[in-house]
């Protein structure tokens, strides 16, 4: 019997190489986003100081903060956070109890995963449509300025057109999350609670939501990792504002926005501004996923 | 006997069946609620169309077809295209899908079958962790780190080096200015690599180790295993998680505004300036006065979601195809 050997040299050769690249690309894949979180501590730590937590975003020229941008995004971040995230824990909660297999929770599905990586600039554009671009004399902004007055936020820029387009953001995220977890619960857990006779509801808020607490949990967390550093939806809802502010009916300041203005001028200390904005930004985003991973359970 | 006339007793008890009917009402009123927050998931779906839509009409009106395939922005005469946006958008999209598919299917390959197995764990979870780094603060490593290193040590040995070969010197022609084109490609692909190696990592660990084994046992090399057992085997996960990268990739603001250098031209050159759909948006749209500047940004942002929402869609059908077919085997 011949062995072929020049055949068996040539497949392990070709073994050795393919893994050799793909050893390549991990490393080369590690060496980039090593790269960058390097650049982005070594700059971010040079320009920390206490003043960002104090003073406000200065004109060019003069020293400064970014306090009003922090405010502005821990504000915003909240409503749409507080709004967003009933509707979203309500909206998996039908796809995982009630509509589970029916046609029209399959549509909502699809419709929400769309939503969830569709371009968040989409976002930003359909709540200017909606709330800030300025139709006179409609019947929304009338509706609006005869219930709230001068504290209308319709027809201009707005904190709360900020929020409202980070909300857009928040809802399909909690969806898909809470859907997920809710489904992770054993339907043992909901059978026993029904042969003691409690109504569905019930079952549903005292021993599915409390079974996947964690997970829901998990989901808000990726929500607000998500969202904090979302700056295109914010460039033409919020605007942005160098004044310290909380009414949520003006214009309202916020870090991505300003880290976006500031890096793209020409004045140095605008730079190191938003370099520290940049970290900041960055060791928020990292926490929370962080936190969310470890309450997350463990896949069955 | 006795328990059963109990039962009947308690059964016909006035106050239990005021419980129940109470019981009945409140979880009517229950998934009533969920039904309607579920109902606002489709209305902002459906608002979001309509806004751009309604947003886009006067441009609409006013340059019909001719809006896709002209080049002209000119807020001057009110004259206005979209196909340099959406050629920038679709090649710095392509550019970026080329250079990251292959090594973010080499990072899967190597966290599931090179990677010593304690190290497993904490580099798959770094990568992951990477993926949730928002896109801003890839935009802002690319203006000020990136942009000025890549022109200075790649850009211009190269474009001495291919000053003579006749293709790449017209692609790749050009002053250096570090931002353009190819740079947003480059730093597009390093954003969406995680998202592509996090999900075909996913997929491979679907491949029943069966399979593996057979083929081992056919006495494979392990790359002969990777490229014919589990490749195909996962090809559809694989597609569907490239496409969702090449969603992002479509849409991505902040990484590509910074960098791309907002030029209303399609140059052949590929190291040129040039624009996305989502950058002039970005860069434009507080800064835009007159009756058809604002409608035809939105008419791009109208294209831009038309785009997506194809590539997405299709991503979910092979990822949910790919589901089922899990749900099957296990």
């Amino acid at each position: 019997m011949t062995v072929n050997t020049a055949l068996y040299v040539r497949r392990k050769f070709r073994s050795t190489l393919f893994l050799g690249l793909a050893v390549g690309a991990a490393v080369f894949g590690i060496i980039w986003l090593g790269f960058i979180l390097g650049a982005l501590f070594y700059n971010g730590f040079t320009a920390l100081d206490p003043k960002l937590f104090t003073q406000m975003t200065p004109p060019p020229g003069d020293d400064g903060g970014l306090a009003n941008a922090i405010a502005g995004s821990l504000i915003m971040s909240s409503v749409a956070v507080l709004v967003g995230t009933p509707i979203g824990l309500l909206a998996g909660t039908y796809l995982a109890e009630y509509g589970r297999y029916g046609r029209f929770a399959f549509y909502i599905r699809f419709i929400n995963d769309i939503l969830l990586s569709a371009p968040s600039i989409i976002t930003g554009l359909f709540i200017y449509e909606l709330v800030v671009v300025n139709v006179p004399d409609s019947y929304f902004e009338r509706a609006c300025s005869g219930l709230l007055g001068s504290n209308c936020f319709m027809g201009h820029f707005s904190a709360v057109a900020g929020s409202l387009s980070l909300m857009v953001i928040v809802i399909p995220v909690v969806v898909r999350t809470s859907e997920n977890m809710l489904l992770l619960v054993p339907n043992g857990l909901r059978e026993a609670a029904a042969a003691l006779g409690a109504p569905r509801s019930n079952v549903i808020r005292a021993v599915t939501w409390r079974a996947a607490r964690a997970g829901i949990v998990t989901g808000i967390l990726l929500a607000i990792a998500r969202i904090s550093g979302e700056t295109a939806p914010l460039l033409f809802t919020a605007l942005g504002n160098p004044f310290w502010s909380t009414d949520l009916s003006q214009p309202m300041a916020s870090l991505p926005t300003v880290i976006f203005q500031f890096a793209m001028s020409p004045y140095e200390y605008w730079h190191r501004l938003a370099w520290a904005g940049a970290l900041l930004i960055t060791a928020a985003v990292l926490t929370l996923s962080i936190v969310a991973r470890l309450l997350q359970p463990k896949r069955s | 006997m006795a328990d059963t006339a109990l039962a009947e007793q308690m059964i016909s008890t006035p106050d239990r069946a005021i419980a129940v009917r109470k019981g009945g009402t409140r979880d009517a009123r229950f998934h009533l609620l969920t039904f309607a927050a579920a109902v606002v998931v489709l209305l902002i779906f459906i608002g979001v169309m309509f806004a751009l839509v309604v947003g886009a009409m006067p441009a609409i009106r006013a340059f019909g077809w001719s809006f896709l395939i002209s080049t002209a922005w000119n807020p001057v005469t009110e004259k206005y295209g979209a196909l340099p946006s959406i050629y920038g958008t679709l090649v710095t999209s392509f550019l970026a899908m080329l250079f990251a598919v292959p090594i973010g299917i080499g990072i899967a390959i190597f966290l599931t079958e090179i990677c010593p197995r304690p190290l497993r764990r904490p580099i798959g979870i770094a990568i992951e962790l990477l993926a949730g780094i928002p896109s801003i603060i890839y935009g802002i490593w690319g203006l000020f780190i990136f942009a000025p290193w890549f022109q200075e040590h790649l850009q211009t040995p190269f474009i001495d080096a291919v000053a003579n070969i006749p293709f790449l010197q017209t692609i790749f022609a050009g002053p250096p200015y570090g931002i353009g084109l190819f740079t947003s490609s480059l730093i597009l692909s390093i954003m969406i690599l995680p998202f592509i190696s996090s999900v075909t990592r996913d997929v491979f660990e679907t491949v029943p180790p069966m399979l593996k084994e057979a083929a081992y046992g056919l006495g494979c090399t392990t790359w002969e295993v990777m490229w014919r057992v589990v490749l195909p085997f996962a090809r559809t996960g694989v597609v569907g998680g490239a496409m969702l990268a090449l969603g992002r990739a479509l849409g991505e603001t902040m990484a590509v505004t910074f960098v791309i250098g907002n030029d209303h031209h399609i140059h052949q050159s590929l190291f040129a300036p040039a624009t996305t759909i989502s950058a002039t948006i970005a860069n434009e749209f507080t800064e835009a006065v007159g009756d058809l500047y604002v409608p035809s940004l939105i008419e791009l942002g109208l294209i831009l979601f038309f785009i997506t929402f194809i590539v997405l869609a299709s991503a979910q059908i092979m990822l949910r195809a790919l589901e089922r077919r899990a749900g099957g085997v296990s």
